[in-house]
């Protein structure tokens, strides 16, 4: 039993939670700040300077808010569905790499919690079962709003999970393996070696990956399940103060691991655009900080492009997005693997 | 540790399975299906499967259950009625004398086990991806063929089935 490897593990858990929960709140001013600015307004900009403190207010609004639960909802499932959405988000981060390995007090340390052989299959696992937390509170709820929002999310969810896949399984033809330490590792060199580009040729697959992540988290223009002016709130519309926050938190959880787990496969992960030795960067905390910058600073592209999507184009209609999950980017996904395939065949990969 | 793992796993099938057959709300018990299902993944995971564990929670907790659990959302059924007609005298015997036997059948089978140091240990590429996979696509080629044909035509079937008009 290797209790170092333990502690090291717990400390990286309790570092990765407290940085996706601070990502969150950062997010949701970024958000709404953006928002303004693509629409002409003013964001919040009261309370601190540019409004800074707004996710602050945010929080102490949400603990101090009234809890309240319907009479007729099932309690224990509407309890546990919050929970379940949390748990299974950061969970499904546990797999990214956010940096390469580095040398802490003398102890070699990879900066990932989980290095399994199943590697991306963890997080796709995890991403399933967050299927379960919409379940639970569409149907504990016990209203009309509530159980249509759960199940068109849920199997809005259900559907892109397929297309996700498949865009990964280009990805691991390409590299060859499953692990995305080892995947972030084979994208080294210039930034033209990463799969989205001349690494891999993964250019369809990122695409894809991309659209079925903002299905996934049912983010416009897939947020129908979600939108107020056709379920009300969809699957949390009977939910209050800190419940609604645990699933507002972990939404934004679920777009940080999406886009981290784009960045990781499809964009070079922690690599920068440029080998270290060009600068003469040598293995050291400088580069290695310049790394974690490097990954902090794509996931964050992403989740400014999260906002910018919203903005930029209207929802999808249910049946609509239906359609595009099942008949234009599966197949494309399908024509995806069965291209990388040929392409490893023949050894141009 | 393996030991802890286990009687935390064992004890979250059970109970698992249990609330499955002995809850009145149907959609609890689908959840506690689901449940049992990832505590089977542990247990595959402590067999030193991991690629199967992580099969049986994408494959089997994330997508079947899902499905059933969609099912028993839009049906909406009443919950059960807890007065369940009490047995009969010859049911109660037979359930009596037919768990004696399992009880029976499952005590031998555990204490005439072969002893676990009997069994080589396993290699560190045992069920990893690639062993799998190797597996699969030399060894069992035709059974795999054969079982996605299966697949495909159960697919076909389940679409013919649902569609009103072709």
């Amino acid at each position: 039993m290797d209790w170092e490897l333990l502690a090291i593990t717990c400390i990286e858990i309790v570092v990765i939670v407290n940085v996706l929960l601070v990502g969150v709140s950062v997010m949701t001013w970024i958000e709404r700040r953006l928002s303004g600015v693509m629409q002409f307004r003013w964001g919040p900009n009261r309370v601190g300077p540019l409004g800074l403190f707004q996710p602050l207010a945010d929080g102490i609004k949400f603990l101090m808010k009234e809890d309240m639960i319907p009479q007729e909802a099932y309690k224990p499932i509407f309890i546990l569905a919050p929970a379940l959405a949390m748990i299974t988000s950061v969970t499904a981060f546990s797999i990214v790499p956010y940096g390469p390995t580095v040398e802490i007090f003398g102890r070699t340390v990879d900066l990932v919690i989980l290095d399994m052989d199943g590697g991306i299959l963890f997080g796709l696992a995890a991403t399933s079962l967050g299927v379960y937390g919409i379940v639970c509170a569409g149907w504990a709820s016990r209203s009309k709003y509530s159980l249509m929002g759960g199940l068109r999310s849920s199997a809005q969810m259900v559907s892109y999970e397929l297309a996700l896949g498949l865009s990964v399984i280009g990805v691991i033809l390409a590299a060859g393996t499953l692990r995305p330490v080892a995947i972030v590792e084979q994208q080294a060199g210039w930034f033209w070696n990463w799969n989205v580009l001349a690494g891999g040729w993964q250019l369809l697959g990122f695409l894809i990956f991309l659209i079925a992540g903002y299905a996934e988290t049912n983010r416009l223009p897939f947020d129908l399940p979600e939108a107020e002016s056709e379920l009300v709130a969809g699957y949390h519309t009977e939910y209050s103060a800190m419940k609604f926050s645990m699933f507002f938190m972990a939404e934004y959880i679920a777009m940080i691991t999406a886009s981290s787990l784009l960045v990781t496969l499809f964009l070079g992960g922690w690599q920068l655009p440029f080998p270290p030795e060009v600068v003469g960067l040598e293995p050291g905390w400088l580069l290695w900080s310049l790394q974690i910058l490097s990954f902090v600073a794509k996931v964050g592209f992403f989740m400014v492009l999260y906002v910018w999507v919203r903005w930029t184009l209207p929802r999808f209609r249910y049946d609509q997005l239906m359609n595009l999950g099942w008949k234009r980017l599966f197949p494309l996904a399908l024509l995806n693997v069965v291209v990388t395939g040929l392409l490893v065949a023949f050894d141009v990969i | 540790m393996e030991l802890s793992a286990f009687v935390v796993l064992t004890v979250l099938a059970i109970v698992s399975a249990m609330v499955v057959i002995l809850h009145r709300n149907q959609v609890v018990a689908a959840l506690s299906l689901a449940a049992n299902l990832v505590s089977i993944a542990g247990f595959y995971l402590l067999l030193h499967a991991q690629f199967l564990a992580l099969l049986q929670v994408i494959v089997y907790a994330g997508a079947i259950m899902v499905l059933i659990l969609f099912v028993l959302m839009l049906l909406n059924l009443p919950e059960e009625s807890r007065r369940a007609r009490a047995p009969g005298p010859i049911q109660a015997g037979l359930g009596v004398v037919l768990a004696a036997v399992f009880v029976a059948v499952m005590g031998w089978a555990v204490f005439g086990a072969t002893e676990a140091s009997a069994f080589p240990r396993p290699s560190p590429a045992f069920g990893t991806v690639a062993s799998v996979g190797t597996v699969l696509f030399r060894d069992y080629f035709y059974a795999f063929e054969a079982i996605s044909l299966l697949l495909v035509v159960a697919m076909v079937g389940a679409v013919l089935l649902a569609k009103r008009r072709l």
